[in-house]
């Protein structure tokens, strides 16, 4: 009678990961919010939670209805929006591809975007929505072209990473070329294309990302479980039920969408795709799907980043230069890490 | 031979044995191909100018407006002759010690190494003697390369080619961003070293030229007089050591000589990419696999191919400039891809 106590020793195992794992996402939003909420109040002016609520249901506070409705609402909506995106899109490509190199940011697709975007601001002059469809147009050629580049009689995560790293200097050089000839930028508005900036932030800027996010997010997110399960191996999955190239294909254009309209709203924001997975999969546990508690920490990590970037120094950093700064470290542990267990390749 | 030898130890290395004549007239036409690019470079750019202008210019004459254009751009010229000439050897050098064909000082991280640790200098230690940052730079760029090297040896296996070129390019994506860190809130340092991000030879003087020099001869000097034991390496560590190399001292000299190449280079032009990883591929199927005759020709080739890429960066954009980094970036990356391609991933 030994199977029954081990079976039922399991579930209570199984049951108190899983509360386990439901009180840390909890916890992850709760910080989510409470930083969303500091992040309105705190700025020139401080303004306390009552002026906030009241600006937020529509209320007219002479000062804080501009500052808060036009100036801060918009860049904190931007920040947790591009950071969920670029979490959940990242955290699909390093579960799908089993190598937490394989990032977006890292492997090119960001840079894809955001040489579109770069290209049909400054060369077409574009509005904001025919931005976002270009810089769609190129994360998702940039991935095609990678992946096309990197199969090769067989697929190697490995020779992913190299090829990715070779395309994304290349479209790195295009972006820093098109601003060059952009004599008339100022540096802020470089700024945002070569790391990523919250600083033009706008209601009209929010709209499409919005949109994006609204609409494929929650169908990434449920095919997160099938994600999970994809890391087992193409085979193993299909035995499990899963209907493999539908599936992935589904994620990629998901992650890549996701992707893209966060790069077309707030530029590359840098290593935030590549950090939130790794992050939350440490945070919250390798169970169950990585790619909710990756949007949440994707989220922080951009509002955080901000906030620390506008307040925490004298100057006034752009986000994209915080979380630069942040990942880099992250990005040599990770590396070292996995030499070290062998698992790069 | 290990399986994880690079091309140029390959049982092919044999074929690429060239005669003494192939190998001079490819020489020579090195030599013409970097002799037509630095014409190019003197003749080309904002102000059009002609052939008897150059000759003027170059004779002394600086009276007319055309002369003095040209005499303007000579020492732009040199410089780019200099960095890709030393950047050419510096990959070659890496190449030959990690028996690496994705070494490049760009990939390995020395640029951008020497980039941080000059802008960190800049930016918070007041470092500001001409002198002393060509010495941060090289110590910048020996410590990434020693870092990478560290990294990349980690875990089973040892230093694979496939794990270098990994960690050179995570730790390359890490400095650079640190850099931006440093960089950008700092406007007035940004607009005047703009070239430590995307490298350039746009801000050539006489005086930052004769001062990097004498590192660059120094650093030349080292590697070519590697050139025997880096041949020796290239037959795998433990021939070489059977044929009385001392492979560790090889390794180190060489190295040594590459870290101070590439950090003075990056110290007065900026991190350039990709020179150094293309320019030794070409050169081994010109003049073939003896270091001896390599690492002559991929000074010439090296310096040729950053002269041509540097005019084509002040032709394409007129009257705009594009950094030569840029340009570089442009060609250099798809031959970065083309040999991870073409390698089986064992072999990487």
């Amino acid at each position: 009678m030994t199977t029954a106590p081990t079976a039922e020793r399991l579930q209570v195992a199984r049951r108190r990961r899983v509360r386990r794992r439901g009180t840390r996402i909890a916890a992850l939003f709760a910080l989510l919010v409470a930083l969303f909420a500091t992040s309105l109040m705190v700025g020139n002016t401080l303004y306390g939670p009552d002026e906030v609520l009241r600006v937020l249901f529509g209320g007219q506070v002479p000062g804080a209805s501009f500052t808060v409705g036009e100036l801060r609402l918009p860049r904190a909506c931007l920040a947790v929006l591009a950071g969920a995106a670029f979490g959940i899109a990242g955290s699909t490509f390093q579960t799908m591809l089993r190598n937490p190199l394989a990032s977006p940011d890292i492997i090119g697709i960001t840079w894809g975007a955001s040489a579109a975007a770069v290209v049909s601001i400054v060369v077409l002059g574009l509005g904001q929505d025919a931005v976002s469809l270009a810089a769609l147009a190129g994360a998702l050629l940039t991935a095609l072209a990678v992946y096309l580049l990197a199969y090769r009689r067989g697929f190697s995560g490995a020779r992913l990473v190299l090829i990715g790293i070779g395309v994304a200097a290349m479209l790195q050089s295009v972006v820093a070329w098109v601003l060059s000839r952009a004599s008339e930028w100022d540096l802020p508005a470089a700024m945002q294309w070569l790391a990523g900036s919250l600083n033009g932030a706008s209601w009209e800027r929010v709209g499409p990302l919005a949109l994006a996010v609204l609409a494929i997010g929650p169908l990434v997110l449920a095919l997160g479980r099938d994600l999970g399960t994809l890391r087992l191996g193409d085979d193993a999955a299909a035995a499990l039920g899963v209907r493999v190239p539908a599936v992935r294909l589904v994620l990629i254009l998901g992650a890549v969408t996701l992707l893209a309209a966060a790069t077309a709203a707030a530029g590359p924001v840098a290593f935030v795709a590549f950090m939130a997975g790794p992050i939350a999969t440490r945070l919250v546990g390798p169970s169950g799907s990585p790619l909710l508690p990756a949007a949440l920490v994707g989220a922080l990590l951009v509002l955080g980043g901000d906030l620390l970037g506008q307040f925490a120094f004298d100057s006034r950093y752009p986000v994209g230069v915080v979380t630069g700064a942040l990942g880099a470290p992250f990005l040599i542990y990770l590396l070292a890490r996995s030499t070290r267990h062998g698992g790069l390749t | 031979m290990t399986p994880s030898a690079p091309a140029t130890t390959a049982p092919g290395a044999a074929s690429l044995r060239r005669p003494a004549g192939v190998r001079l007239a490819w020489l020579l036409a090195g030599v013409v191909a970097l002799l037509l690019a630095t014409v190019a470079s003197l003749a080309f750019g904002t102000r059009p100018v002609t052939i008897e202008e150059v000759l003027a210019a170059l004779a002394g004459d600086t009276s007319s407006i055309g002369t003095a254009a040209v005499a303007s751009r000579v020492p732009r010229t040199l410089l780019a002759l200099l960095v890709g000439a030393a950047l050419a050897l510096s990959g070659t050098a890496l190449q030959a010690v990690t028996r690496n064909p994705l070494a490049d000082p760009g990939i390995l991280g020395l640029s951008t190494g020497a980039s941080l640790a000059v802008v960190t200098g800049i930016a918070f230690f007041g470092l500001s003697d001409p002198v002393a940052t060509v010495v941060v730079a090289v110590l910048g760029s020996a410590a990434a390369g020693v870092f990478v090297y560290a990294i990349g040896s980690l875990g089973p296996g040892g230093a694979s080619p496939l794990k270098l070129a990994l960690a050179g390019a995570a730790t390359t994506a890490a400095l650079g961003s640190l850099v931006s860190a440093v960089l950008l809130p700092r406007v007035e340092v940004m607009t005047t070293f703009r070239f430590w991000q995307i490298g350039g030879v746009g801000g050539a003087t006489w005086d930052r030229i004769l001062l990097v020099a004498p590192a660059l001869a120094l650093g030349a000097l080292v590697v070519l007089a590697t050139a025997r034991g880096m041949n020796s390496l290239a037959l795998g560590d433990d021939v070489a050591a059977g044929l009385g190399e001392r492979v560790a001292r090889t390794r180190l000299v060489a190295a040594a000589g590459a870290f101070v190449l590439c950090g003075a280079a990056t110290a007065i032009a900026g991190p350039i990419g990709f020179v150094g990883l293309v320019v030794p591929h070409l050169c081994r199927l010109l003049v073939g696999t003896d270091h001896r005759w390599l690492l002559p020709a991929t000074a010439i080739v090296g310096a040729g191919l950053l002269v041509a890429a540097d005019v084509v960066g002040r032709l394409v954009a007129r009257p705009e400039e594009v950094e030569v980094g840029i340009i570089t970036a442009l060609i250099g990356a798809p031959v970065f891809i083309a040999l991870a391609r073409r390698r089986k991933v064992r072999e990487l």
